[in-house]
């Protein structure tokens, strides 16, 4: 047997086209995801040197972003409306399949990929866009690009990458009781920061990573770019294939059978090692509420908001002032007394089936508190009729909440839905960047659970002490 | 896109940590289908208020900076979304160069897709720059051939950066047809290539 290799180093060694002294490796690409705002130029860049999508086959677009989700056709926006139109008009050009704003396939981009089976261990995935990480949780190695490389990857099917140094983010112990993979990945950037994984790839091991659902898995990867890392990815075992097991875009019968073997075979060796390590213990990590405005500015909801005197330097001081200047906070105060006028559920970090199931039972039998708006928005047209297949949506509509079409939605506020200055959202997506969620709007990260519960009480309040009604 | 060997210019000093691309570029103006324009909505929530009215406490607004070409920033530069507005906005804007102690990897490759120059340089370094440019009318060259930052008083630097990407920049080639030399290679992958 050869040196054990890591599941990274095992999927690059196969994708590699190229290799020259000095250089960035040219690697193949097996999925190419579109959406509608980083690509226009790269289609446009085609055109303008009377270039090909080399592989149609191997890519895959929808809309996103920008859409509606209160009636998916009514676009107010005349610029969001072009540019959907654009994506139209560019994959029909270029004979790109597209999941448009009325098509049953449509929603959040890496919420799709896994769901329609498009997304597999051991694949190459690029998106004109950072969270593409959340295919990793398929043992695929999956990174977000640029738009010139999104026009590189159209004419190519290939992208120049150095060789990335490999992390092992290991999780020991068990998540307890109400504590989700939202709770985990926010400990992680909380305890280790904004760039520990910047020039790296990440693999999350351990116990508590096995124990995670596929839903819980992508949560963990998607937020790996708010670490700074270039990508985040699970080796696959048992849990990722009968996830895949029937899926659309997966192979079929004993083909299936096959290919679960290889991938199977993709898992990170024993004894393989990696450029660095890093330790988590699940058992300690709380729920969390992030209070400032990058992901790393989080604590436990039952701690206290910190104060510019905790910095450890005078740069750190600074950050904090200005967070807590700029999110309208009282230092010292516990994160449970801050008041909030609405709650997001949704986005590719937490809109899934299972996240919404969870939402609801919290919810169920409960109203939204008056002081509250409340939005849940499903990842994926799919993820929104079964939802109200199961009566989700009737659940989440009696305690009154919005019940909405799919889409990017609050995440970013490029449609309609937008936070006003100077309020505050508990949000289950994954950034708290100043005007994340519309100009000077406040957000604060949390799961979909927490989030159920502050839309109920009002203000952040620990999930674990919540009562749930019994049916 | 434009080669870029030795730039000399005004340096404008932006002194935080973290500058995520949603700052460099605000969404709402991420839905314009050409890669021209950008510039004036370049931080856009930070120059101006809510009126549209430049805010006076935003320091890219003194005149002082008006024809800036050389950004200085903290550490994690360009962190979060991977938005190629944000280097299109700093060049359409007139920044040919960035400086920074260390970038998010999205975004510095990001810019060597577009003819902006990004400089890592240790943290002492990026101190004195900020500091000395403070003061009206601070200029640095930088030196992409020979990997030198310096100014006309004491002021000098080296960085590095990965030789691909220094050539691209250096040479302003056109990365598509660099691929493209190597597409019997492609060819044959693809004959190869396994699929399930
Ligand atoms: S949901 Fe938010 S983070 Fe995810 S792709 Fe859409 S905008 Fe990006």
């Amino acid at each position: 047997m050869g040196k054990p290799k890591t599941i990274i180093e095992k999927i690059w060694d196969r994708h590699v086209v190229h290799q020259e002294e000095a250089k960035p490796d040219l690697l193949y690409i097996d999925l190419h995801l579109v959406h509608e705002v980083t690509s226009p130029q790269a289609f446009e860049g085609l055109r303008m040197k009377d270039r090909k999508v080399r592989r149609p086959d191997l890519t895959y677009a929808t809309m996103d972003h920008n859409v509606p989700t209160i009636h998916r056709n009514v676009i107010k926006d005349q610029v969001s409306k072009t540019q959907m139109d654009t994506l139209k008009k560019n994959c029909e050009e270029f004979n790109v399949p597209l999941a448009d704003i009325d098509h049953p396939d449509q929603g959040i981009v890496h919420v799709i990929g896994p769901e329609l089976g498009l997304t597999q261990p051991g694949k190459t995935i690029v998106c004109g866009d950072s969270h593409t990480s959340t295919h990793g949780a398929f043992g695929a190695l999956a990174f977000g690009i640029g738009t010139s490389e999104v026009e590189h990857v159209l004419a190519t099917q290939t992208i120049w990458q150095a060789k990335p140094k490999t992390l092992n983010v290991k999780v020991n112990g068990k998540l307890g009781k109400g504590v989700t993979a939202k709770d985990l990945i926010l400990a992680i950037i909380g305890k280790y920061g904004v760039k520990f994984g910047t020039g790296h790839v990440v693999e999350y091991t351990g116990e508590a990573i096995r124990s995670l659902s596929m839903e819980g898995r992508m949560t963990v990867c998607n937020m790996s770019i708010e670490g700074g890392a270039r990508a985040g990815l699970i080796s696959p075992d048992d849990t990722t294939i009968e996830f895949l097991r029937g899926r659309r875009h997966a192979p079929k019968g004993e083909e299936f059978e096959k290919a679960a073997e290889q991938w199977k075979s993709l898992a990170t060796d024993e004894g393989a090692s990696y450029d660095a390590t890093l330790e988590i213990n699940a058992d300690e990590v709380e729920p969390q509420v992030t209070w400032g405005t990058n992901p790393s500015m989080c604590i436990p909801v039952s701690a206290s908001i910190p104060t510019p005197d905790d910095a450890t330097s005078a740069n750190e001081k600074d950050e904090i002032t200005r967070a807590l200047n700029y999110m309208g906070l009282e230092a010292g105060k516990p994160i449970s007394s801050v008041n909030i006028e609405h709650v997001f559920i949704g986005s590719c970090t937490n809109s899934r089936l299972s996240d919404l199931r969870r939402a609801a039972d919290i919810v169920k039998g409960q109203k939204v508190n008056p002081s509250v708006r409340a939005l849940v928005v499903p990842g994926s047209h799919s993820v929104k009729i079964a939802a109200e297949q199961e009566g989700i949506d009737v659940i989440f509509k009696e305690a009154g909440f919005e019940w909405r079409e799919a889409g990017c939605s609050m995440c970013l506020a490029m449609n309609d839905d937008i936070v006003p200055p100077g309020e505050r959202c508990a949000s289950t997506s994954n950034r708290n960047f100043e005007g994340r969620q519309g100009t000077d709007a406040r957000t604060h990260l949390v799961s979909p659970e927490m989030a159920a519960a502050a839309a109920i009480e009002g203000h952040f309040v620990d999930v674990r002490k919540f009562t749930v009604p019994t049916a | 896109m434009e080669p870029i060997r030795v730039h000399e210019g005004l340096v404008y000093p932006l002194n935080r940590s973290n500058i995520d691309t949603d700052q460099i570029i605000p969404k709402q103006f991420l839905k314009r289908i050409s890669r021209q324009g950008f510039g004036q909505f370049l931080f856009f929530n930070w120059r101006f208020n809510n009126d549209g009215e430049p805010r006076e406490d935003f320091s890219l607004n003194k005149p002082q900076y008006k024809d800036a070409s050389i950004l200085v920033a903290g550490e994690n530069f360009g962190c979060g979304s991977s938005r190629e507005h944000a280097p299109w906005a700093l060049q359409d804007f007139g920044f040919k160069v960035v400086i920074a102690p260390s970038f998010a990897d999205i975004f510095y490759n990001n810019c060597t897709k577009n003819g902006i120059l990004p400089v890592v340089l240790p943290e002492e370094k990026v101190q004195v720059l900020m500091e000395n440019a403070e003061t009206s009318g601070y200029r640095i060259h930088v030196d992409l051939e020979n990997k030198r930052v310096y100014d006309s008083n004491d002021f000098e630097a080296s960085f590095d950066l990965p030789e691909y990407q220094r050539e691209m920049l250096l040479n302003g080639w056109d990365e598509i047809a660099v691929t493209l030399t190597h597409e019997s290679k492609i060819d044959q992958f693809e004959d190869q290539r396994q699929v399930f």
